[in-house]
Order: C-alpha cells, then sequence, then structure tokens
C-alpha cells in the first residue's frame, strides 16, 4: 500500500534541472533529459512564440483584437505541452493556450479568430487533432479524458493532453476528469499552469494542500510538480507523462510552478492585486535565458541560432501584423449553419428574415 | 403486452446490435439495469465495455461522453433522474448544445442523453422535476419526449442515429404504460406532431406525460358533445408549427396541457406561437393547463399540482364563453 503511494505521489520539490541562471542542476534525476535537438526546437519555438505573444497583445491595443490572455513567462509550458506530443495526439487547450496553439503550427489567424471576434473557433480541431480553445474552466479535462478512452478502446496509441490553470483546479470537473480518467485508465495528461493567480485570487485562496500537484493521490492519478519556467525539465517531465499514459498505465497529472507576467487580459490591472517586486523576482527566472545559456554552455546552440530564432520571431510577427491588418470577411448567414445538422423549419424562417435584412441595407447602401 | 419501459429496453438493444459504437452508461446501468431497469440486461448481452457503470458524476458523464462522441463513439448516457441532471447542465449548455457551433461543423456529437422526468410516480423531493424548458430553450440540442409505447421504440432509435445530441425525456409514469402491438418499428422522423386523435371543435396541444391526460379529457368532452383534436408533440425540438397551426386554424380554439409550471414554460411558448400563426382563426384566447409555478410538491400533494382530466374539462368549458378572466380566482383586489 505504502508503495503504491509513494508511486503515485510527486517529488517534494518541483522537479528542476536548470537553476535560476541556466546552470545544470548537481544530483540524480528522475527524469530522463531530453534530447538536445528536441530542447533546440523549444528555444526556437519559445522565441517565435514569445513575440507572437507581444504581437497579439499589440494588435490588441490597436482594436484589432477583442481581448487577448497573454502567456508571457509561461513559454515552456506553453511550448513544452505540444512539443510532447505526436501529430495524432490530441491537445485540449484553453484561451490562455494560443501560444501553444501556434506553437503546434496552426495558423496564427485560424487561431486568432476566438480573440479577433470573427468566429468561435478559426481552426478545424479534427485536422489539428486540436480542440477549441474552452473558455469554461476545466470544463475540457472531462472531455479529453473521454476521448483518451476511446483512443485507448480504439487502440490507436494516441493520447491526450489537457492544460488547465491554478484556478480551475478548485472546478468540480476538473477533480471528476481525474477521477473518470483514473477509473477508466485513460491515456491522458493534465498539465496544470500554476500561475500563481486566478485573474486576481492568489493560490492560497484556490486550495490548502501543499502544492496541486498532490490533488491526483486522492484519485489515484500518478502525479507530479515540476519548476515551470525550466524547459528541460517540463520537456522532460512532459515526456515521461505522455509515455507513461501511451504505454497503458494511465493518466499522469502534472502541475508546473510558473508565472503570468502580463495582467490576466489586456482589460485586468494587476498592480491592484500583486506587487512589481514579485514579477521582477520571475523575470529573473525567465525560461529562454535559462535554456539559452544552457544550452550555450554543451555546444547546442550558437549566436547564429540565437540570431536565427529572433529573425524567424520577428518574420511571423510582421506576417501576422499584415494579414491581421485588414478586417475579417464576415458571413452573417453562417449564423444559421451548423447550429443543428439539418436546420429546422424555425431556423430556416429566420435566415430567411436576415437575408432580407440584409438584401435591404445593401439596397440602401 | 409491451411496456414504455420494454420498447426503450428493445430500442438500445436493436441500436447497439446494428451499431458497435453505440455505448449505454451512467450510474447503475450495469449490473442493475438501471434504477427504471431501462437498461436491464444489456451488460450481459453486449458486455460491460458496450454498458456500464460510471462514477457517480453527472457532469463527468456528460463530459466524458462528449469525449468520446469526438472520438468516434455514439454514447447514450443516462442521467438517474431529472433533478440529478442539474450538474451537468454546464457541459449540457456549453458543450454539448454548441459544439457543432463554435466548430463551425467540423466537430459533431452525436450522443443522447437519457432523462427520466415529470410527476406522477409518489417519488419524494429531487426526483420528478419537469426541467424540459431548460433544455429546449437551448439552441443546439433536440428535445424529445414519448407518450406512447410505440414512439418510445421509434423516437430513441432516431436520437442514436441522429447527427445531432438529443435530451431523451422519458416520462416516469408512462413507463409502464402497455400497448398490444406486435412488432416494434420506426414510426417517422424528428419534427413532426402526431395527431392522436381528430376532432372539430378545439385542438389540445401536449407531450410526453399530458398526452394521456389530453386523450381522456377529450373522451370526457365527446360525452358533452366536444369533438377535441388532440395533438401529441413528440418532439419538443424541433417544433412542428404546421401540425399545430393547422390543427387550431381548422378548430379555431386551442388549449395546451403541460405538468411544468408554466411561466416561461414550454406551454408558454405553444400558446405564444399559436397566437402569432392563428389569431385571425381563433375564436377564444390560448388556454394553458399547466403545472403551478411551485417548487415540485411532496408526493402526497402532487395530484393538486398535476394537470388533470378536470383541468382541461374546465379551460374548455371558458373557451366556449368568451375571453375575460375567470373571476372566479382573480385577487381580492380585483386585479388580475
Amino acid at each position: 500500500m505504502t508503495d503504491r503511494v509513494e508511486a503515485l505521489l510527486p517529488s517534494a520539490e518541483p522537479v528542476r534541472f536548470l537553476t535560476d541562471s541556466g546552470a545544470a542542476v548537481r544530483g540524480r534525476q528522475r527524469y530522463e533529459v531530453p534530447d538536445p535537438e528536441l530542447l533546440r526546437r523549444a528555444h526556437r519555438a519559445m522565441v517565435v512564440g514569445r513575440r507572437f505573444d507581444a504581437q497579439a497583445t499589440a494588435l490588441t491595443k490597436q482594436g484589432r483584437l477583442a481581448v487577448y490572455p497573454s502567456s508571457h513567462g509561461q513559454e515552456a509550458c506553453q511550448v513544452g505541452s505540444v512539443l510532447v506530443l505526436e501529430d495524432g495526439d490530441w491537445f485540449f487547450p484553453t484561451y490562455r493556450e494560443s501560444m501553444a496553439l501556434v506553437s503546434r503550427g496552426i495558423d496564427p489567424v485560424e487561431v486568432l479568430s476566438l480573440l479577433r471576434g470573427d468566429a468561435h473557433c478559426g481552426y478545424d480541431p479534427r485536422r489539428h487533432h486540436t480542440a477549441a480553445q474552452c473558455t469554461p474552466l476545466a470544463t475540457q479535462t472531462v472531455h479529453a479524458a473521454g476521448l483518451a478512452y476511446a483512443e485507448r478502446r480504439k487502440g490507436t496509441g494516441r493520447v491526450a493532453l489537457a492544460c488547465v490553470g491554478d484556478g480551475a483546479t478548485s472546478e468540480g470537473d476538473f477533480h471528476e476528469a481525474l477521477n473518470f480518467a483514473a477509473v477508466f485508465k485513460a491515456p491522458v495528461v493534465f498539465l496544470v499552469q500554476n500561475n500563481q493567480y486566478a485573474i486576481s485570487v492568489p493560490l492560497e485562496r484556490q486550495t490548502a494542500a501543499p502544492s496541486l500537484a498532490y490533488k491526483g493521490i486522492g484519485y489515484g492519478v500518478r502525479s507530479e510538480r515540476v519548476d515551470g519556467n525550466d524547459p528541460v525539465a517540463v520537456l522532460a517531465v512532459l515526456s515521461a507523462a505522455v509515455e507513461h499514459a501511451r504505454s497503458g498505465h494511465g493518466p499522469f497529472l502534472v502541475e508546473a510552478h510558473t508565472y503570468r507576467l502580463e495582467p490576466h487580459t489586456n482589460a485586468d490591472d494587476a498592480s491592484r492585486y500583486r506587487t512589481d517586486a514579485e514579477a521582477e523576482e520571475w523575470r529573473g527566472r525567465d525560461p529562454i535565458t535559462r535554456l539559452e545559456n544552457y544550452l550555450r554552455r554543451r555546444g547546442h546552440l550558437t549566436d547564429e541560432d540565437i540570431a536565427a530564432a529572433s529573425a524567424e520571431a520577428e518574420e511571423f510577427a510582421e506576417r501576422l501584423r499584415t494579414r491581421m491588418n485588414t478586417d475579417p470577411e464576415l458571413a452573417p448567414m453562417g449564423l444559421f449553419e451548423h447550429v443543428y445538422g439539418t436546420p429546422t423549419p424555425q431556423l430556416d424562417e429566420q435566415r430567411a428574415r436576415l437575408h432580407a435584412e440584409l438584401q435591404a441595407e445593401e439596397a440602401l447602401s | 403486452m409491451t411496456t414504455m419501459a420494454q420498447a426503450l429496453n428493445t430500442a438500445l438493444r436493436h441500436a447497439m446490435d446494428e451499431d458497435e459504437r453505440v455505448l449505454v452508461f451512467g450510474e447503475d446501468v450495469g449490473a442493475l439495469g438501471g434504477v427504471f431497469r431501462i437498461t436491464d440486461g444489456l451488460t450481459a448481452k453486449f458486455g460491460d465495455d458496450r454498458c456500464f457503470d460510471t462514477p457517480l458524476a453527472e457532469a463527468g458523464i456528460v463530459g466524458f461522453a462528449i469525449g468520446m462522441a469526438m472520438g468516434g463513439f455514439r454514447p447514450v448516457v443516462e442521467m438517474q433522474f431529472d433533478a440529478f441532471a442539474y450538474p451537468a447542465f454546464e457541459q449540457i449548455a456549453s458543450h454539448v448544445a454548441k459544439m457543432r457551433n463554435r466548430t463551425r461543423g467540423m466537430v459533431e456529437l452525436p450522443l443522447v442523453i437519457r432523462i427520466p422526468y415529470a410527476g406522477g410516480i409518489g417519488g419524494v423531493e429531487h426526483h420528478c422535476d419537469s426541467s424540459e424548458a431548460y433544455y429546449a430553450h437551448t439552441p443546439g440540442l433536440k428535445v424529445v419526449t414519448p407518450a406512447t409505447v410505440e414512439d418510445a421504440y421509434s423516437l430513441l432509435r432516431e436520437a442514436i442515429d441522429d447527427p445531432d445530441p438529443v435530451v431523451f425525456l422519458e416520462p416516469k409514469k408512462l413507463y409502464w404504460s402497455k400497448s398490444d402491438i406486435e412488432r416494434l418499428d420506426r414510426t417517422g422522423p424528428f419534427g413532426r406532431a402526431a395527431v392522436r386523435r381528430p376532432g372539430r371543435d378545439a385542438t389540445v396541444v401536449a407531450y410526453g406525460p399530458s398526452v394521456p391526460v389530453a386523450l381522456e379529457a377529450a373522451k370526457a368532452a365527446a360525452d358533452e358533445g366536444w369533438d377535441l383534436e388532440v395533438i401529441d408533440l413528440r418532439t419538443i425540438v424541433p417544433f412542428d408549427d404546421a401540425t399545430v397551426a393547422a390543427s387550431v386554424r381548422k378548430t379555431g380554439r386551442c388549449v395546451v396541457v403541460s405538468e411544468a409550471a408554466g411561466f416561461a414554460g414550454v406551454s408558454a411558448e405553444i400558446a405564444a406561437r399559436v397566437q402569432e400563426r392563428c389569431f385571425h382563426s381563433l375564436e377564444a384566447p390560448v388556454l394553458r393547463v399547466a403545472g403551478f409555478d411551485i417548487p415540485y410538491p411532496p408526493p402526497m400533494l402532487e395530484h393538486h399540482h398535476l394537470p388533470s382530466v378536470d383541468r382541461v374539462l374546465d379551460a374548455l368549458d371558458r373557451l366556449q364563453r368568451d375571453d375575460r378572466p375567470d373571476t372566479r380566482y382573480l385577487p381580492a383586489d380585483g386585479v388580475a
């Protein structure tokens, strides 16, 4: 019994491979060091991701986006969560995972449709094996459990990975998802990006648990906690979690300790609930700087690589800026499509009414 | 003789036989066969990977079904009772109903949520809600409720085959109703109401548990020389405006019968639709015979709440007179 409990419990301290400055942590690790090529890809994706995030924030200030929840500071988790997945694996993002979606290779304009407001989901979830970004908290964790169980039943070897924030761990659906996933041995990884605040409410008002990773033990879910600003540790732990799920050992819960450097969204004022000093402290644990220092020291990253990553990021932002600089084409008649497979007679009537209104407007203009 | 419970069970069997993607799960649906025995014997016949018990968590059940439907299965989940389905409401309103729309048709959710609903079985608190309006008010859901044994089979088969999510409301008090039908079969697609009794003098619109009440009232009314037409909606969503309007234009009078609280209920919607479409054919106001606007009463008092044959006849009586408020029930200050 004790052995079983021990096997499920997270490490006493968050798993770290890198110090705050990016030096390798001494001592034996429970997880394998990721392949240098994966780390180089993560570096490039984080540089591009951060630039994308800054561009999206700028687009919001210019009125091109209705709102944007930034993930600046959480790059290691954003990028790590998708780099550990294979193409056929399913990703279940929240509204804060725009950077992760871009890192997954989804067109950034399609990603930003939700936040621009021209469509609830701009990309094809089936094509990208990526669910629509979820705004109600933790509700998609149960979908991830169900989908993972479906994949297990079909014997595809595919897994699902669902993201939530610290606040969402207080929602009932998070607990039901852990429980269902464990009972049905669903191959799903739950990644909690504990960025310390649910909008303004600090972690100590969400939980009295030793840490969020301890929520797993009550459900029989293997859990781990990781320094979420250490890209090496994030990739090491998430890779192990995905492997655990894929090899038939059931769900895995990962809590990543990180920090959202920006406000909740552009509409938020973080100065009302936290200090600059606190954010400054977290800036000292910057995931990109840490990984750069680590890879350079080992000869896996050169000045040219870093310059190339920056150039790629600038190009990415430039293209996005240009494409977002025009108004999206709107299709009001589309409002009636996809309510049901076949529209009801009532929807046909309402559609005809809107059509007539639009024609009358057009005739006037 | 076949009961509605047996017809529902047969529908599940046939659907599971024909399509191995069809799965049944929920609370106590496995070894027990469900508290109303609707899933009786399914685990024995199809194995516990086709019909299985889940943890006791309704949001989890529906959310899990969403994921399984995304993964290519066709889940049929059971909520044990109407009022126990409320924890799942967020999953139903925010995800089940909207998935097709929010993904612009790229993700369909062919799943069925079966809910035993409404009263008349002497159930204690939280076992007898008429919750249809919550679902009917949520675009993206189909809301279905059988009133006959034949329809129980047919509508459930349609629901399981439908590409859209269906909230399938089973009138508890009709589970043990019987039919001498020999072979259960499909009786028609969603969106078509049935004229259960043709008549000339007034239309009674009902659905689910209220259909037998309407038919009994029609029988009693016939003794008084009133020839009532009784319409069974079968599907609340999609709503069959055509059949209802054609009937009321013919009869010129309409009474809507529903167990649910009348205020902002499905019966109110029907009354509004009838007057919008049939105003110039109407010879009297559209009346509703609905449950009172009270929380569902304790079982020993529920007969005071539920629409009765007498209340339907009473409404019919008023239809013949005039459209002044029924002065017998005016408050003391005379304001209605």
